[in-house]
């Protein structure tokens, strides 16, 4: 007689338990099926093409009605099981069927995470789990309408997808700041994010949801930052809740699941749990591989075999038509591993591999993602690829075929392939024009053929034609690049930055082919500055790329404690500021109070930990951050002018102090300081500034590009003009300027001596439309950066900073 | 590889260190920086550069080293050796994460047994 099976759910998982039990032993069981949903087996990974319109729900079946009548199956559709009495072996629905049963499969799967913001219970929100989700999206679905989708995962971005597919304006909101930053690393999750906004799909990283808004249905979501986004519908895709509480309910043991051994037992060896509702090794998967690899141990174990189930490599991919991306394993860095990566920009490829003792541990492929499986058996395997290595990042198609050597590679390009995409060049014109005009230098090229002037990606193969035909011959120009992690220099990656719109530091990395993965403690800092200059309001701060003393805003010294400089606005400073400073000093104990060559007080070795407090007392006296650790705005030294002297021709301190007002805050790409004299005496040391006023009777005198400190350098006179009006629009205009053009820590001195004063002087003088727009520029940055950096910390942003996370000194010290 | 075995102490939780960031730890024998590379690794090593002292835990965070915020050696995180042409060593502590809580090695706290 055959043994009672009875299983609880009917996904998957058990149905391709059951697949695999028919097959190898028919009619060993007599198997009962109890079904919350009421239907029968479909492909839920089919799912998304199901909402994209790409398959109908009769496509996705995998067990129609007549596979379990041809098995004998019983299936109890739409009833869902509520007990487990173990003791009687049976099994109670909720409309009152009992089972009995020698052998029990639990296969209760998952259930979508919902957040429990205000607002989550709202009609119109939704989650993407099943086919009746899928549906309610559906109904909802109209040209026109909106869908907000919470999660940048896997199931969060095909919802996405499927939404816009039917004409929806959908926003995905995203709480880390790549998209599927389990399955990707930072590059691969930024070329994702842009193939989704090509679809016209609004991505916003580091998205908190803080409500769901609306009184009757949804309204929108609002973030905590309090921007708020319109929704007719917001669809929950942040990840999955193994269903484990009916067999915690009968005493079976559960973790996050229903714990199983690696016979795929539960605590109850007649009991087996599979998919997404079982917990292996402490690992819950909720990906169809896994699941499919424990459904065929279940079945030979149910036909007593006694196999084993020891854990699932995973492979990733993301089923949203035209986006190829595929991940699987390990892809975290580490000193006993080697990366291999290939990025090819312009053809949106990239592909990394991660290494260990010859062995590959890590594979993400976005773009071509054909090697994917190839990759993943090698993994799995654990193929030995030692020999493969050299052309392993090339696929399958490669391995173990020729040498891949970049220089012959492009030696062996046909005439007609293409070099340049922008400008549509071949190799054959670019060695023509070489040879017939005697062309030695990329400029040369650039000049004659347009080849690598557009946006300079291919710049790498115009310099190896160079070589090829040249050898010798040809030394590369001298661009210095702005560090061993790529080839450019700092003039071509700030072009690049606004030729190709590059807006994040990863995505700087990944479309101009960094060498190394997260960059360095060079480039990432001129990044930041360059991504901050270019695109003001937009480009979050990243503070992991700032120099110790720009993340907490003073001064690091030798042992480790900080300066702090207030700013005195212009040099002026008062009787209630002096107090507030003597006060610090005493309260803080700070050892060292010091005057500065800019006209400023500098209070010297304050602990770090102290540095919230010490702002706000001073904040408290109205004082502000003298940004004296900055690649920054700094001081605007002055003479005390027509207000006291008798020599002074103009309010030269008044000036001073208005310029200070207007631009402090600003970031640059290296210190600028600057002085107004209010008499060609020169009392303020204007001539040595980055930017200095001398005041005559006849109005002011700018000058620009002095130096006193490694370089010694008087400054050159920009120009002179009539009223502090047209003296304040230059000075910010040329600064503007500056912080458009300059390099990272390139003073001004050495900015004028690389674009010549007479360029300078066309564009901020000569020009007044161009004077104007560089001004209102500054003008819109600073409606973003002149916050004091201080007051923000005082009252608790970055408080990690200030803090040791832990102090067993103290906690020792106080028993 | 057969590992020591250490005694471990709870110090904060992986997030508490910012990504490509790191957090002080004091003790007695001294300050460890508890570092989190890009890809989210924990490493710990004596907050002191080889060279003059400087505190590590302050400086820019890149691949699994970290460049001393006052003369810019290059330290990896992983052997605590100095990198390019500088010579010079920190000590590493041993650390590891369990569910989000960062743990170090009892003894480079100052719970130190006789060795």
């Amino acid at each position: 007689m055959a043994q009672r099976l009875v299983v609880i759910g009917n996904g998957m998982a058990p149905g391709r338990v059951l697949d695999r039990l028919f097959e190898k032993a028919p009619g060993r069981y007599a198997v009962t099926i109890f079904n919350a949903e009421n239907r029968v087996n479909y492909d839920r990974i089919m799912l998304s093409p199901l909402l994209a319109g790409e398959k109908r729900y009769e496509d996705i079946i995998i067990h129609g009605d007549d596979w379990y009548a041809r098995h004998g199956v019983t299936l109890h559709k739409g009833k869902p099981v509520i007990r487990i009495d173990r003791a009687a072996k049976q099994v109670h629905a909720a409309d009152g069927t009992i089972a009995d049963y020698d052998k029990l499969l639990i296969a209760t799967g998952s259930k979508p995470i919902v957040i429990g913001v205000q607002g989550h219970t709202l009609p119109g929100v939704l989650t993407y789990r099943d086919l009746d989700d899928v549906n309610a999206m559906l109904s909802a679905a109209r040209p026109g309408a909106r869908a907000v989708v919470i999660g940048g995962g896997l199931l969060g971005l095909e919802a996405a997808a499927g939404l816009r597919a039917h004409g929806m304006e959908v926003t995905v909101l995203h709480l880390m700041p790549t998209l599927m930053e389990r399955q990707l690393d930072e590059s691969a999750g930024f070329m994702l994010e842009q193939a989704i906004k090509r679809r016209g799909i609004d991505v916003i990283t580091r998205a908190n949801t803080e409500a769901i808004l609306g009184e009757h249905r949804v309204t929108g979501v609002r973030l905590d930052d309090g921007r708020e986004i319109p929704a007719d519908i917001v669809v929950m895709a942040v990840g999955i809740r193994p269903n484990a509480a009916l067999a915690g309910n009968a005493g079976l043991m559960t973790g996050r699941g229903v714990i199983v051994n690696d016979r795929m037992e539960t605590s109850d060896p007649d009991i087996y749990a599979v998919g997404e509702c079982a917990e292996h090794r402490g690992i819950c998967y909720g990906l169809v591989a896994p699941l499919y690899e424990m459904a065929g141990v279940i079945a030979d174990q149910l036909n007593g075999t006694d196999r084993h189930y020891t854990g699932s490599a995973i492979s990733t991919r993301l089923k949203v038509t035209g986006i190829d991306l595929f991940s699987a394993g390990d892809f975290a860095d580490g000193e006993d591993r080697q990366e291999i990566v290939l990025r090819d920009a312009s053809s949106g490829i990239y592909r990394r591999l991660v290494l260990k003792d010859d062995r590959i541990i890590g594979v993400v492929l976005y773009g071509d993602t054909s090697d994917g499986a190839w990759f993943f058996q090698l993994l799995k395997d654990g193929t030995d690829v030692a020999a493969m290595r050299d052309t392993l990042i090339f696929g399958q198609a490669y391995a173990g075929g020729a040498t891949a050597d970049p220089a012959s590679a492009v030696a062996a390009l046909p005439d007609e392939a293409e070099i340049c995409g922008c400008n549509g060049v071949c190799k054959g014109k670019i060695l023509a024009a070489i040879s017939e005009k005697g062309l030695a230098s990329l400029e040369d090229v650039r000049a004659h053929t347009k080849a690598s002037s557009s946006c300079g990606s291919c710049t790498g193969l115009v310099e190896k034609l160079l070589s090829a035909t040249l050898g010798d011959a040809y030394s590369p120009q001298g661009v210095k690049p702005v560090c061993g992690c790529t080839d450019l220099g700092h003039g071509e990656v700030r072009r690049l930055i606004v030729a190709q719109e590059l807006r994040t530091i990863p995505a700087v990395m990944q479309a101009l082919g960094w060498k190394t993965s997260h960059g360095c403690a060079k480039c990432r800092p001129a990044l930041n500055y360059y991504l901050l200059a270019t695109w003001p309001g937009e480009y979050v701060d990243d503070q992991q790329s700032r120099f110790v003393n720009e993340r907490v805003h003073a001064n690091i010294q030798k042992d480790g404690t900080y300066s702090v400089v207030p700013r005195m606005w212009g040099g002026i400073t008062s009787a209630r500021e002096l107090r507030a400073i003597a006060d610090v000093v005493e309260k803080f104990r700070i050892p060292t109070v010091k005057c500065t060559g800019g006209q400023r007080i500098d209070m010297l070795g304050v602990k770090k930990e102290d540095l919230p407090a010490v702002w706000a007392d001073l904040n408290a006296a109205g004082m502000v951050s003298g940004h004296a650790y900055g690649k920054a705005l700094r001081t605007v030294k002055t003479c005390v002018g027509s207000d006291w002297c008798r020599f002074g021709t103009q309010d030269s301190t008044g000036l001073g102090v208005r310029i200070e007002k207007f631009m402090w805050g600003s970031w640059t790409p290296a210190k600028v300081k600057m002085a107004v004299s209010g008499c060609p005496r020169n009392c303020a040391e204007a001539t040595c500034k980055d930017v200095g006023v001398i005041c005559v009777d006849s109005g002011y005198e700018i000058h620009i590009g002095g130096a006193a400190g490694l370089d010694i350098k008087g400054t050159e006179v920009l120009t002179k003009v009539a009223t502090e009006e047209e003296a304040l629009e230059t000075i910010v205009a040329v600064v503007q300027l500056y912080r458009e053009q300059g390099w990272y820590l390139e003073r001004i001195y050495k900015w004028m001596a690389r674009v010549g004063l007479d360029t300078i002087r066309n564009q901020v003088v000569e020009d007044a439309a161009n004077r104007k727009a560089l001004f209102s520029r500054f003008g819109v940055a600073q409606r973003f950066l002149q916050k004091d950096p201080w007051e923000e910390r005082a009252k608790g942003a970055d408080a990690h900073e200030f803090r040791p996370m832990a102090d067993f000194a103290r906690v020792e010290a106080v028993r | 590889m057969s590992a020591p075995r250490h005694d471990w102490v709870a110090v904060g939780r992986e997030t508490d260190i910012p990504v490509q960031g790191a957090r002080l730890v004091r003790t007695h024998f001294g300050d460890i920086g508890v570092f989190r590379t890009a890809s989210g690794e924990i490493l710990a090593v004596e907050d002191r550069c080889p060279h003059r002292g400087g505190p590590l835990s302050q400086g820019i965070v890149h691949g699994d080293t970290v460049t001393c915020p006052l003369h810019s050696w290059v330290i990896s995180l992983r052997t605590g050796k100095a990198e390019g042409a500088d010579e010079g060593c920190v000590r590493t502590v041993p650390v590891k994460v369990e569910r989000g809580v960062v743990l170090l090695a009892a003894s480079a706290l100052g719970a130190r047994k006789a060795a």
